[in-house]
């Protein structure tokens, strides 16, 4: 009996709506929050926080965001990369133009202004579904992407065509630039990561998510019985976009610090973002964290297990990585559409009759 | 013109009140072929209005109309004494019409308590802001029609199944989680589309023993569809009958029984 | 007529060109949705793959010979022979065959009844998979391919138009090898009709494009021809593989260009081949016109995005593309 629910009755329709019903979820929960914010910030070393955790959390924001769009509202996008691009260059040039405003109002405003991009990128959806309306996203997606390549005042005319992050604090400790120290990165990307993860839990488990899941699970009844399809889909744009826009905010201004548009945010960061969704969990929080988590560990795993044990060429293992991903995604499809999320919910119900086997 | 009925209490103490909704000249057309000819008839607050009709008769497409997904080319929605405009669906479901579906519709990937919940929408006012914080208006709302939401889980006996994925459910119970859904608006008018179909006697018996408790309890007036005659004959103040998307009866139950022409069409008469 | 006049024509007649490519790898699309209702993202890096493949025969080069080296150690990379292009065209059939059974066998056929959408995300699983396969197999390497056709702009073309503008016209340049293609492409779809009207295999496709559960009624066997239309998918991407490859080296980038068959067919519908081939050509021409037109005046290389804006705009306004059919909802 490690995890049970017996005795732990709900006396409120508050209690019972409550993010984690179990208690010993509750407890678990709160032993991560405070690992993540008590123990990791003081122990965290270069290399964990820029080959692991930093990227981990971004992409973390980015996952829940397309989430939002795809594994809640249905609308498969395409655009993920174009969008965090947005973000990216929103709070480039928010930063360089207004210096003494605070970075974390520059990276929500740069989340704003990715939301308006993503909802008017989003209105086809009206009009065309499906794989229809994911192709139509490849059109965000490589139009913003040569747009940010070819128009100078996106990247201040720099020679480069590169933007790079000025040094900003937040409370006097530099979090973007040269001199940031990996502890103020972590803490500045897990700020962003716990609030962005409480909002789209509110979110999803209230009246506005259940019209998303209306809207995706079968739309015309979702119209009949009285979700206006136009809000509910553009207001899964919009909050979608505003997460996604805030990840390549923090992807460019704290852990790359200079991007060069075509390569940091080209077609295969879309479908990266997309691969976390599926082998998480689409519909599900936590799925984001756990398919964001995988996919950034597997390219280090495999590094480690290639080219430091087997000796084999780096580029050999960065393509076997494409191998791996590809069965990847194909195996959690067949076996698994509901990805890791599910394979925990379903470990969770073994634990729950554990020792009894029904 | 129609005959006008004084509102008036029914035998058994139902209160039939005035014209809730009247259709007054529906055609609807799909390209060359008329759905739906020429078609007048009203629903009275209150009662219990049957559609029959053989296969192809349009009856659907008659509901369709009412809910707003089709749009007649010609013929007006009279709704509570005004003419109702052209309309999205959703603005329908606004003004207090629900429905349920023929072949079910539910939401296959939620929860039997978060499919009833969603017919709370039209309830439900708080915006993206207040929701994404959930203290305080956001939170009190959703307690406030889970309240609703958790009596008509009571009335319709699923208590049991409120958190079970409606994809698990077996037909009959499906069924009920819809019905229970359409009611969770609170609507001023239920359109059942076939809420019987593919039932056995059990179920059927239980799902009249609903209808009637609905209208009785409630006052909600009830628009349905049914092939089951015996069902129809039973449970419904007044009927009207369609074939070839004409309507060829009016009346209640005993009326439409004695009128040759419904006669004919139940029995296959040739048409010429 | 003015020389600027008969530029334009030029560029016409090359985004033609272009287009026909397009329609090529979007045919390659329709043949598989209409059989099984799955949207092909992968059939781009088919054409990769394929190409790749072809090369890799030809050369005698040795499949994953950078994994063999660094495993055991040995310096193995090419068999020593090269084989003649025709016979390893055909070797390079045999290897799309079989590939279509794999894929067929160990993935769609768990799939048979998803939804569409979940089909579109495991074909980029697939897409992914094949192209890391393809460069663990063959190198990542650009390659060149050459399997005889002729190359360079065509002379009598040039001689017979130059004439037409004056001093300042110098003849339409148009690459041989554009000619090639467009001619193979009519053979291909010429060929694809016959087939499909007047052999059995043929007919049988037709019938399970038209309704499964029908075909499987009178006795088509569903797995059999779902391994046919992928069989034949391959060969129409291996086609426009060995075209995109003879005009511009065999590399990734390939397969992105294929990625241009996605608003192709959502101009024409993904169900028409007519359609495919129509949207193929507006597309070509489109792009080209616009970056020869438009393109100046906003910084250049338009083409990367202009088909799918063009795409996307049309599908807003007539959301089953130019010759779908108009599909009536029903509750």
């Amino acid at each position: 009996m490690l995890y049970r629910e017996a005795g732990d009755f709900k006396t409120t329709y508050a209690a019972d709506s409550q993010t984690f019903p179990i208690r010993s979820d509750r407890w678990r929960y709160f032993a991560v929050l405070a690992i993540a914010w008590g123990v990791i910030p003081f122990v965290i070393d270069d290399y964990w926080a820029n080959a692991i955790l930093v990227p981990f959390l971004i992409y973390s924001i980015a996952a829940i965001g397309l989430n939002i769009l795809t594994g809640y509202c249905g609308q498969v996008s395409l655009g993920t990369g174009g969008f965090m691009a947005v973000g990216a260059y929103s709070v480039y040039k928010l930063m360089t133009m207004f210096p003494e405003v605070s970075i974390v109002v520059h990276v929500i405003l740069a989340g704003g202004i990715t939301a308006l991009v993503g909802t008017a990128f989003g209105l086809p959806s009206l009009r065309i579904k499906g794989f229809y309306l994911a192709v139509a996203t490849l059109a965000a997606q490589f139009f913003l992407v040569w747009l940010f390549n070819k128009v100078g005042w996106f990247y201040n005319y720099s020679a480069s065509g590169q933007i790079s992050a000025p040094e900003r604090f937040v409370a006097g400790v530099a979090v973007t630039g040269a001199n940031t120290a990996p502890w103020a990165q972590y803490l500045i990307c897990l700020a962003f990561v716990t609030v962005c993860a409480i909002v789209a839990r509110n979110l999803t488990r209230g009246s506005v998510g259940r019209k998303w899941m209306a809207i995706r699970d079968m739309d015309i009844a979702a119209e009949i019985i009285g979700v206006n399809p136009l809000t509910a889909k553009l207001s899964a744009f919009a909050v979608s976009s505003f997460f996604i826009g805030i990840s390549g905010a923090l992807f460019f201004a704290v852990y790359l610090g200079a991007v060069e548009v075509g390569e940091a945010f080209g077609i295969q960061k879309s479908f990266l973002v997309l691969f976390m969704c599926i082998i998480g969990g689409l519909g599900s929080i936590f799925g984001s964290f756990a398919g964001a988590a995988f996919l950034v560990l597997l390219p280090v795993a495999l590094k480690v297990l290639g080219v430091d044990l087997l000796g084999w060429p780096s580029s050999t293992v960065a393509h076997l990585q494409l191998v791996a991903v590809g069965a990847l995604i194909m195996f959690f499809l067949i076996k698994e559409p509901h990805g890791l999320a599910q394979l925990w919910r379903v470990t969770k119900e073994k634990l729950r009759l554990w020792p009894f086997p029904y | 013109m129609k005959d006008q009925v004084e509102p008036h209490v029914t035998a058994d103490g139902r209160r039939i009140g005035g014209v809730l909704m009247d259709l007054r000249g529906i055609t609807l057309r799909f390209g060359g072929v008329e759905a739906i000819k020429n078609i007048s008839f009203d629903i009275r607050e209150g009662e219990i209005r049957a559609i029959i009709g053989p296969n192809g008769a349009g009856k659907s497409s008659m509901l369709n109309v009412i809910s707003g997904f089709y749009h007649p080319q010609d013929g007006e929605v009279w709704f509570r004494g005004a003419k109702r405009p052209a309309m999205k669906p959703f603005q329908v479901a606004r003004l207090g019409i629900a429905r349920t579906f023929q072949n079910i519709a539910l939401f296959d990937g939620m929860s039997v308590l978060d499919n009833i919940m969603t017919g709370r929408l039209t309830h439900m006012k708080t915006g993206l802001l207040s929701q994404m914080v959930w203290a305080g208006p956001a939170a009190r709302e959703e307690a406030e029609n889970r309240a609703v939401v958790e009596r008509i889980i009571d009335f319709l006996e699923i208590q049991a199944i409120r958190k079970t994925p409606v994809g698990r459910l077996p037909y009959g119970l499906k069924k009920r989680v819809e019905l229970a859904r359409a009611l969770a608006a609170e609507p001023k008018l239920l359109l059942l589309d076939e809420p019987m179909a593919g039932m056995n006697v059990e179920e059927k018996e239980d799902m009249s023993r609903f209808i009637l408790d609905v209208n009785d309890e409630f006052g909600t007036t009830i628009a349905l569809i049914e092939h089951d005659m015996g069902v129809v004959m039973d449970l419904s103040d007044r009927v009207v009958v369609m074939d070839y998307g004409r309507k060829i009866g009016d009346g209640t139950p005993a009326e439409i029984r004695a009128n040759q022409e419904v006669i004919d069409a139940y029995l296959g008469v040739a048409h010429d | 007529m003015s020389a600027d006049f008969l530029y334009m024509i030029e560029v016409v007649i090359n985004g033609l060109m272009a287009g026909v490519l397009y329609a090529l790898v979007a045919l390659g699309f329709v043949l598989i949705y209409k059989a099984s209702g799955i949207f092909n993202y992968a059939q781009g890096v088919m054409a990769l793959f394929g190409a790749l493949t072809l090369v890799g025969i030809m050369e005698g080069q040795v499949p994953f010979a950078h994994i063999i080296n660094a495993t055991f150690g040995t310096d193995l990379h090419q068999f020593g022979w090269t084989v003649p292009a025709l016979l390893a065209i055909l070797l390079t059939v045999g290897v799309m065959i079989l590939l279509a059974w794999m894929v067929h066998t160990f993935v769609f056929r768990h799939l048979v009844g998803q939804e569409p959408i979940i089909l579109f995300m495991a074909t980029i699983g697939l897409a992914y998979f094949l192209e890391g396969i393809g460069d663990l197999m063959w190198g990542s390497d650009i390659k060149t391919l050459d399997v005889g056709i002729p190359q360079g702009g065509s002379l009598w073309v040039e001689n017979l138009s130059s004439g037409l503008g004056g001093e300042d016209f110098y003849g339409f340049f148009i690459d041989k090898l554009d000619i090639t293609a467009s001619v193979v492409a009519i053979l291909l779809v010429a060929g694809l009709i016959a087939f499909a009207q007047y052999t059995k295999q043929g007919r049988a496709m037709r019938a399970v494009a038209d309704d499964h559960q029908a075909a499987l009624s009178v006795g088509i066997s569903l797995n059999f021809i779902w391994v046919l239309v992928w069989s034949l998918a391959g060969m129409v991407a291996l086609v426009a593989g060995i075209m995109w490859g003879a005009k511009s080296g065999v590399q990734f980038s390939l397969s992105l260009i294929a990625l241009k068959a996605l608003p192709v067919l959502m101009l024409g519908g993904f169900t028409s081949i007519p359609g495919a081939i129509v949207g193929g050509l507006i597309i070509g021409v489109g792009e080209k016109l616009f970056e020869y037109t438009i393109g100046p005046m906003i910084g250049g290389a338009t083409e990367n995005w202009f088909a799918y804006v063009l795409a996307l705009l049309f599908l807003v306004f007539r959301p089953q593309g130019l010759f779908g059919e108009r599909i009536i909802e029903r509750v």
